[in-house]
Parts: C-alpha cells; structure tokens; sequence
C-alpha cells in the first residue's frame, strides 16, 4: 500500500512527503495517522542506530496545498458516544508531532500551499518554517467552524505568542492570513521563490548542523519563559478575569462554543507543562467534536459554503460568462455599491441617474472606499485610480451602449422601472442581462416592461453592498438558465455568495426577515418588555437586536410593503390577517418615531448616534407584570423564520438547501451558530436533550399552543418528522 | 440550653490600605498578637492557656497573612501551646463567620471559651493575592457568570433606581455619622492602638474618615466599574442575566463604596460558666445567627434574606430590631437592605458611620461592626442589635445580638 507520508532520504536530509494517495489534498485521517506514525518512528529508530547519519527532516507536500486539515466528514458524524476512540486519536496524532519535535534533529516545514488548521499545526511542530512565495493561505480558522485547534495548535502558539497574542491574533478569531502577513505575526520565518522551496529547507538544516538549539523548541530549552508570562504571572492575573467577559461583550451573549474552549485550553495549558497542556487540548476538542454547534457551523460553513461556491446553483451546461461592461441604473446607496464592487473587479461601469450630479456623488462612494484602503495601506494609490477610472458617472442613456450587463437600482416603484428598462433596452448590447435589484417587486412583472423577460432577472444586494457578502438571484417566471449562469457567474467576480430562489412576494430574504422582525415588533405589544426582546435577540446570535435592526429597515417601509401584501391578498379574493406587529408599527409611525433616518424610532438618537431604547416605549406598551420565558422569546425568534423558510422550501421559493443555510446567515442575520434556517431544524436541541427534525417539530407545536398558529408546522416538515429524515 | 455571651470585643484603628498608611509597616500577625495581648490586659483574670480555640477570618490568606495564621499568633502571643487556631475565609464575611462559629460551638457545649475576629492588612497582601478559580479559570467563570462586586453593586442601584445623588447622599452621612462619633468617643472602648516594639504609639484612630464631606464634593468623583463594565465586558456578563436590564448606571466609586484599609478586630466569647471562671462580665448574648447563598453574580443582595432567616431564627420581627450595622462594601448594598427590611429606618441603620467612611478590613470587618453594635446598645441603652454583611460569590450574613 502507498504510504500517506513517503519516507524520502537524500544526503542524509529526511524528507517526510505529504501525499494521500486516495484524495486530491492531504487531510488528517486514518492514514495520514497511520503513515506519519510509522515514518516518524522509522526516523527515531534510524537516528538510534547512528544519529550522525541524519542531519534533519524536511516535511513537504506533494500536493497542490500543504495539507488541508482534519476530515470534516468523518467528524461531523460523532456522537458522545465516540469520545473515548477521539480522544485516543487525537492524542495519537499528536504524540507522533511531539516524537519528531523532540527527536533531537532540526526539522524543517516547507510549505508550498495553503496550510490551515491541521496543515498548519504539523508545521508548527516543525523547528522552523519556510513559505512558497505564492498567494496561500496560513491559519488556524478552527473556532469559524465550531472547532479549537487541537492538534497542537493552541499549545504550541501560546508557548510562542503568550496567552493574550495567541488568542487575540491567532485562535480566537481564526484569521487566515497571506505568507507575509504570517510571517509578520511570528507563524513563519522564511518566504521564498517557489521553486526555491525544497532548496532553502536543506541550506537550513545545513546551515544549523552543530546547533542544538535549533532541534528543539523554545519551550523545550531550559529556563525558557512564556511570553507575557503564565497565569501566576500577576501582570497576567490581573488582566486574566477580563478575558472570559471580553469573550461574551464580543459574541453580545450568544453562546459560542469553540471560542470558550479555546480560551479554558489555552489559559489552563499555559499553568502546566508542555505534554499535560496538549492533553487538556484534546479534551476540549472532543468535547467540541461531540457535541451539536460544531455540525451546524461545519454544515454551513463548509459544506453548504463549498457547494455554492462550487456552483451548485448554476444550471449545468453553460460555459463560463464575463461581464465587461455593466450598466448600474440609479447612483443612490445600492447603485454607488454595485458601481464601487463591479468596478473592483475589473470590470467597466456606467453609473447613470437623472443628473449627472446624482451620479458623481454615486461616485463618491467609490472615492471615499478607495481613499480608505490606500490610507491602511491595502491598496496602491495607483490600482485605486485605475479602479476609479473604470466608473463613469453619467445623466444620459447614451454612455450605456455596449453594456452586457445591466443592474438597476432605482426607486421601488414598478412604473418607474419600467420606463427606466425601456430606454435602456434600446442602447445596451442586444443579448446583454437585464438585471433589478429590487428587494420586493415581482420580477415576473418587472420583465413585462422589456423586450427580452428571459433575459430579465432579479439581483438583490444587501446593504452596504461593499460589506454583504450575499446576493439573492430572482429567476421570473421567463428567466432562462443562462440568465441565471451569467449573474452566478458575476457574484463570482466580485467575489459575492450568490442564492437562487423564486419569484415570490419578498422572495426569500425579504420574506423571513418579516417574519423576524414582526415577531420581535409583536412581543411589545403583548407586553414584554423592551430590553428582554432586544437581549434574546442578541443571545439567540443574530447580529443585530431586533428593535434596533427594525429603526434600520425604516417602519415606513415595512408599511408600505404590508399594505402591497395586503393589496395582493385582497385581490386574490382573500381575507388579510393583521399581524399583531401592524398596531405597533401603525402607532410608533403616529407617534412621528418611524427610523433611525428620522431620527426617531424605538431607539432615541442623538446626533445620528443612537443613546437607548426610547423612554416612552414603557407608556405607549405597558410591560407586563409577569413576562414570558426568555427562552421562548430567542426561540420564537429563531423558530419563525425556520418554519417561514420551510414554506419557501415547499413553494419552490428556495431550491435548496445550502441555499436556505447560507442565505439565512449571510443575508438576514440567522444565528452563525445554528448553521442557518434548515440546519437549525436539522440539529435542533431541544431541552430534553433530544436532537434533530422531531424535536424541533415537536417545540414548534408546543410555541404554536401558546402563542399562536403562526408556529404551526408545515405540512413539509411534519412529513419529515414522521419520517425521521433530515432536510437534505 | 447554653448561651454564648459576648464578654469582650476589641478592634485595631483601621490604617489607610497603602503604603502611606499608618499601619503599612505593621504586619498582619502583630495587628493580631497586639489584640491578644490587649485582650489579656482588659481581662486580668483571663487564664489565656484556657481557651478552646481563636477563629481568625482571613480573606487573603496568603503569604503574610497565610498559613493558619491563626495558630501562628496563639504561639506568637504567647497564649500558651494548648490553645489552639483556625483561619476561615467567607470572604466579607469571615470576621462575622469567625464569630458565629465561635458562639455555635459555645451554645453546642463542646467548648467554653473561643476568641473569634480576623485581619487584613490590605496594604501588605492586597485583595485577589489568592486567586481562585471563579475570577482566574476562563471555563469557570463563563458557567458561572463571574464579575467583579463593583458591577453587581451598580447592578444594585440600576435596579433599585438608586441615583448617583442617592448614593453620594448615603455616602456624605457615613462620613457625618463617623466623624461625630469619633469626635464624641463612641469607639475608645473597643480601639486598641497599635504601638511598636518599644511601646511606641503608631495610630490610635480610625484615618480613612474625610470629614466635611458632602455629596457634592462627590459628585466628580469619576464611577469606578464604567470602564470593566464598558470595555472589559462584565456588563454584558451580567446583563445576559438580567435581560430586562437596559444598560447598568455606573454610580459607584470610591468615594460611596467601602475603603481598603488595614485592621484587626477579636471579639471574646464563651458560656456563662467560663464567665465566672475567668472573671468576665457578659454584654451581650448572641440570638441567633444565620448564612445564605444569593444569585451569585449581583453577588450583594444577600443581607436582606440573611437577616431575615436570623430573624426567623430568633423569633423576632424587624420591629424588635434596635440598631442595625451593615457593612458598607457599596453604598447600594446598604440602601437595599434597609429598602428590603420594610424600610427600615435609616436613622437606626449604622448610626455611628460605616465602611464608607472608614474602611472595610476584610477579614476583619465583621468582628469590628459587632463590637460597634455592641458598644452602642450599652451606649444606647437598647436591647436588641443585628450585624449584616453582603459576600463574595453570593452569600449573605449575619448575627442578632441582645445587649445585657
């Protein structure tokens, strides 16, 4: 059988060689495990035999990354019950790190591609590292997916960094970072020409022949002392109680798991030495492995992400698209982001409205992004002009002739869209996209205003487009598939995550974020008070507090798309039901306080700053002298979007399911902990303890008894219980 | 059924709690065998080999003050080998504890006599010297919701709508109420100057106390947890707890909240027949006593339901209550007990000034505001008085003593 690591000798320099014969890139499983053990218990036996005879060890890969970390997949299926057999593989794998660490021979990593998390972890063990002069990325982004670094990572950086360096710059984000940014932070030491690679690792261990040092690590050399000093350092001590609450201020009480572990190993590690902080390390990890926070995290953000960026929302056999030069209709906040991203990514843009002086200060937005980045230092002077010098802000039709792309963003109003469609078909290349970033008009009618509907679609940003990383596509009831290609593949460019869904009132985002924000609007009304519902939301995970987020969405807005809603209802013959958020709504706007842009709304602001929850909220909505369960309030919260979005999964509004994930998370604010809107369901916990689809189904009958039937399960997710299937 | 009486209690003067205090060059084992011999000094028929035991509270209990500090001062004073020591920590509560131990084990009748106090020199040993996992381990502190007192004592206010004026107000009357009563010697009976190796005077008064002070002059005073609430994050900590809680009013600092000082305090108890067998006089006889556990992380709102359980105990209603002495650790803390306590009037609550105005020894404290209370029941000609404090972690204490 091929060996996982080959065991390469040449002139007395050991080249352990990454390379899993079974799959495309190296990853931690059984037979890197496997391999790695017998190739370094080979290199013991050989430097026992006659330790002249080796002079160091070079771990390379022979792939196109450097090794690409655990196997999620065969992680994601752990249960409690498997804590033993992890545990004992973990420490495993790390007890042969630690045997070549400390097998008295320099050891050189020579890193020729992306190494995160475990990638970077074996190279950490190694006595130095050397980095391929590539664009690759470096880091631990374990806690991104619910996970520590636990094959050494947290041990071995804090022995480096210190506690707090370690954790602030390191593990606690996750940052993955450039060759030089890594080796400004300490995690490399070299960066060489590619192809020089395998060359510098052997000039080092030449270069260090004699030197004992350099065949171990720092914290294995006596009297070394840990960077900032140990927790008994009281310098440290001092600081050290503000970690854990510095933890929480910073995920506003949602309860991130991998962080906290992440910060107990690495705190209760730097009290011991090296072997029993390690093993403390894979506690923590299992304990993470085992448990729930780190199968949603890992579905969305890995899986679910993977497949969309993998294309899986992009109708097949369509050759590759490139916009060149895009048309943006309207220079208003939309407009100027479209302009700004599009411009970014080498593409052309006209960016046209009424005045020329609309559209310059469209452009305005541009300048100020890119005098930003030329002051931090992450862009030339010279690649900011060139990208302003892309967009040109104009007031007439006629600068859009050769566009192949269109994306308008102009005022929500159907006519004016239209009329807006109806110039621009004229000038604009034949065959070019015809795109509306509209939040809520039904594409299907927009594409009545132009000549060509299959080529008509909906692209919906978020705002600030620059910042949100999502785009929802629309396909209209004629939107052909290679409309659909085309924007996927211009997300792509700019580098956006792009969802497909339906043509229905609100599409997707738009809908469920309803649902949220009348859920939240309509607990004032019942009395809850003010603060608890703006703390559930934040301790549920979403970003931002419900009320606070509701003065950002303008109340006046919501108005009107309620009253188009009930309008559609109505003239379909049917009743329209008030939610119990309408009344709320209806007074705070009476009351003159309808956004943070007036300047008034459940918030009170000052200067544009917001101080606090207005003091006459009490008044207009008495709080209850008995208040809900606070776990049902984050819960109603989570639940009403879940169940809206598998309605739009039963009415073909969603297509599938990373769709539902992603788009929930990137786009409307569902909890990053949860997994999105279907994984939530999929790895619901319920208070008894019990897990999946079942439970979930089951609380949502239980919210639907108490607070209304609004939280009645849908006949698909009843199916699914019954079942005993998972949304897939 | 046995009695425990209070024959003696005596305290050290506080010292400012730094190294420009008086008593910083004093060490915490001579703040304590200075009080043992004082203690055989006032009670000439005293026959020091006999006594059971010294519980000494000790909050810190590290390096100076460390090592069963306790023992080493019965050696160190000379108390004769057969005595034994014991060094407790409930925290604020230790010196009060020290006391409700000593009298359990005297009303029991396992044990006769028992001297009970505690010591801090917070200048040599400052507090958090011993660290402890609730503050110190990250995995911990995020189960149990850890944050520093100062946050729940501002939680407190937040909560009860006590203002930055309503604190300042309870703060300038502390220092009023102590600084009259030193000037009129209330607390010559139980300060025992702390003198040097040649009988040399180092302080014999109390020195934290400003006199003059007035809520205005605090009112700058600039809050003292805005910033680990703010920026260190303890406030979210505690608001994840307390959801209806918009944001925390910061009021406390300095100026309205107990100061760092250094002292210590024995209080002398035993059962009428070692009364008469040492040739004591008893003052007071302890009612009852009691200690609970309250929501950790407001961590301060334990008097209240501690000084009710006493009062179960005893039989008693708040109405019977004489004299009440609540350690002033925050202004707050002290304002809520008497808000928890029906309202219990401010004008039988610390009468003679608190912790605000002279300090709060740690280990030491409960020992000193027993003998307060004491001292102005016989003062007052009143009968029954009750000793509160709020502790670390969560808990509450306290003692209700009847004047003789």
């Amino acid at each position: 059988m091929t060996e996982a690591v080959r065991y390469e000798v040449e002139g007395g320099i050991v080249n352990l060689v990454l390379d899993d014969p079974s799959q495309s890139a190296n990853t931690m499983n059984q037979a890197y495990a496997d391999s790695m053990a017998k190739a370094v218990d080979r290199l013991v036996d050989e430097i026992a035999a006659d330790a002249d005879s080796i002079k160091g060890v070079i771990i390379s890969s022979a792939k196109k990354t450097f090794f690409a970390g655990g196997d999620l997949k065969l992680m994601t299926q752990s249960t409690p019950a498997d804590a033993q057999r992890l545990f004992d593989e973990v420490e495993a794998i790390k007890a042969t790190l630690r045997k070549l660490e400390t097998a008295g021979k320099p050891v050189v990593a020579a890193i020729n591609g992306a190494a995160l998390g475990g990638g970077l972890e074996i190279a950490l063990a190694a006595h130095h590292r050397i980095v391929a002069d590539v664009r690759l990325e470096l880091g631990l982004p374990e806690v991104s997916l619910g996970l520590l670094p636990g094959g050494g990572g947290v041990t071995r950086t804090v022995r480096m960094f210190g506690l707090q360096d370690a954790l602030m710059n390191i593990l606690l984000q996750g940052p993955r970072v450039q060759p030089a940014k890594a080796k400004e932070l300490g995690l490399i030491d070299e960066i060489v020409p590619a192809d020089e690679l395998l060359s510098a690792a052997k000039a080092w261990i030449e270069s260090v022949q004699g030197d004992a040092d350099a065949a171990t690590q720092p914290w294995d050399r006596k009297g070394y002392r840990m960077p900032g000093g140990t927790p008994s350092n009281p310098k440290l001590a001092a600081n050290l109680p503000a970690f854990p609450a510095m933890l929480r201020k910073q995920t506003k009480g949602a309860h991130y798991k991998a962080p906290r572990n992440i910060l107990a190993a690495a705190v209760e590690g730097a009290s011991t030495d090296f072997e029993t902080a390690t093993r403390i390390e894979s506690r923590y990890l299992v304990e993470l492995i085992v448990g729930q926070q780190f199968k949603n995290m890992t579905q969305a953000f890995f899986f679910d992400l993977g497949a969309i960026n993998a294309g899986a929302s992009r109708p097949e056999g369509i050759p590759p698209t490139k916009a060149e030069k895009v048309a943006v209709l309207g220079a208003g906040m939309m407009g100027a982001g479209i302009a700004y991203v599009s411009a970014r990514a080498g593409m052309e843009v006209v960016l046209k409205d009424i005045s020329l002086e609309a559209a310059e200060k469209g452009k305005d937005y541009s300048v100020k992004l890119l005098d930003k980045a030329v002051q931090r230092g992450k862009m030339t002077q010279e690649k900011a002009d060139e990208v302003l010098a892309r967009i040109t802000p104009t007031d007439d039709y006629a600068l859009l002739e050769g566009s192949d792309f269109v994306v308008e963003a102009v005022f929500e109003s159907v006519k004016l869209k239209h009329e807006v469609f109806a110039e621009v078909q004229k000038v604009v290349k034949p065959d070019a996209l015809l795109g509306s970033n509209t939040s809520t008009l039904p594409i299907t009618i927009l594409a009545e205003g132009v000549d060509r509907p299959e080529d008509f679609i909906g692209i919906h940003f978020f705002s600030p487009v620059d910042k949100m990383p999502l785009v929802e596509i629309i396909a209209g009831e004629k939107t052909n598939p290679e409309a659909i290609a085309r924007v996927i593949d211009y997300t792509k460019a700019i580098k956006k995550t792009p969802i497909v869904v339906g043509d229905s009132r609100g599409f997707f985002t738009s809908r469920v974020i309803g649902t949220f924000v009348n859920e939240g609007i309509g607990m004032l009304a019942e009395g809850v008070n003010p603060a608890a519902i703006e703390r559930a939301t934040s301790i549920a995970g979403f970003p931002a507090p419900v009320l606070q987020l509701s003065d950002e969405l303008n109340l006046e807005l919501m108005t009107k798309i309620r009253n188009e809603a009930k309008a559609a209802v109505e003239a379909d013959g049917g009743t329209y039901t008030p939610h119990a958020a309408e009344a709320v709504i209806d007074k705070m706007i009476e009351l003159g306080r309808p956004s943070r842009l007036k300047g008034a709304g459940f918030y009170e602001y000052a200067d544009g700053k917001r101080t606090g929850l207005w003091s006459g909220l009490a008044e207009e909505f008495p709080v209850a002298d008995t208040q809900p369960d606070f776990e049902d309030l984050k819960e109603r919260l989570t639940f009403i979007m879940s169940l809206e979005t598998v309605k739009c999964l039963e009415e073909g509004v969603l297509r599938t399911i990373p769709d539902a994930n992603i788009g929930s998370i990137f786009g409307i604010g569902f909890p990053p902990l949860q997994g999105g809107a279907i994984q939530y369901i999929n790895g619901y916990e319920a208070a008894d303890g019990s897990i999946g689809v079942e439970a979930f189904t089951a609380r949502a009958q239980e919210l639907a008894a108490t607070y209304g039937s609004r939280f009645d399960p849908p006949a698909l997710l009843l199916e699914k219980a019954k079942n005993g299937e998972k949304f897939a | 059924m046995t009695e425990a009486f209070i024959y003696d209690a005596i305290r050290t003067p506080r010292g400012r709690g730094k190294k420009t205090g008086s008593l910083h060059e004093v060490k915490p084992i001579s703040l304590v065998t200075g009080l043992l011999d004082s203690l055989k000094e006032r009670n000439p028929n005293l026959k020091p080999n006999e006594v059971d035991d010294v519980i000494l509270g000790v909050v810190s209990p590290v390096g100076e003050q460390g090592a069963d500090i306790s023992r080493t001062a019965v050696i160190a004073a000379g108390f004769g080998e057969q005595v034994a020591g014991v060094q407790l920590n409930r925290f604020c509560g230790s010196g009060l504890e020290s006391v409700n131990q000593a009298a359990s084990r005297v009303k029991s009748g396992w044990e006769d006599l028992i001297i009970a106090g505690g010591v801090e020199s917070m200048s040599r040993v400052p507090m958090g010297s011993d660290g402890g996992p609730w503050a110190m381990d990250p995995q911990t502190a995020l189960r149990s919701d850890f944050v520093p007192q100062g946050i729940g004592a501002d939680l407190i206010a937040t909560l009860e709508g006590f203002s930055r004026e309503d604190v300042d107000t309870f703060a300038a009357e502390s220092q009023a109420r102590a600084a009259k009563a030193i000037a009129n010697g209330y607390f010559t009976r139980s300060i025992v100057p702390v003198h040097d190796v040649n009988g040399l005077p180092i302080l014999d008064h109390d020195e934290f106390v400003r006199e003059g002070t007035t809520a205005e002059s605090l009112s700058g005073l600039k809050p003292s947890f805005k910033d680990l609430g703010d920026f260190a994050g303890f406030d979210s900590v505690a608001l994840e707890k307390y959801v209806d809680v918009e944001k925390i009013n910061h009021v406390h600092h300095a100026g309205n909240s107990s100061g760092i000082v250094d002292g210590a305090s024995l209080v002398l108890l035993g059962n009428e027949k070692a009364g008469e067998r040492h040739g004591l006089t008893p003052r007071a006889r302890i009612v009852s006593t009691a200690v609970i556990g309250s929501e950790p992380t407001i961590m301060l709102t334990g008097p209240g339901p501690a000084a009710r359980k006493a009062l179960d105990k005893a039989g008693l209603s708040i109405e019977d209550i004489d004299l009440i002495e609540i350690n002033e650790a925050f202004a707050a803390v002290a304002m809520k007990l008497m808000r928890d306590l029906d309202d219990y009037p401010h004008e039988q609550t610390n009468v003679n000034g608190g912790a605000i105005a002279m300090g709060h020894p740690l280990g030491a404290t409960g020992g000193m505001i027993l003998g307060t209370l004491v001292d102005e029941l016989e003062r007052r000609e009143k009968r029954y008085g009750l000793a509160t404090l709020c502790i670390g972690g969560g808990m509450g204490i306290a003692t209700i003593v009847e004047r003789i």
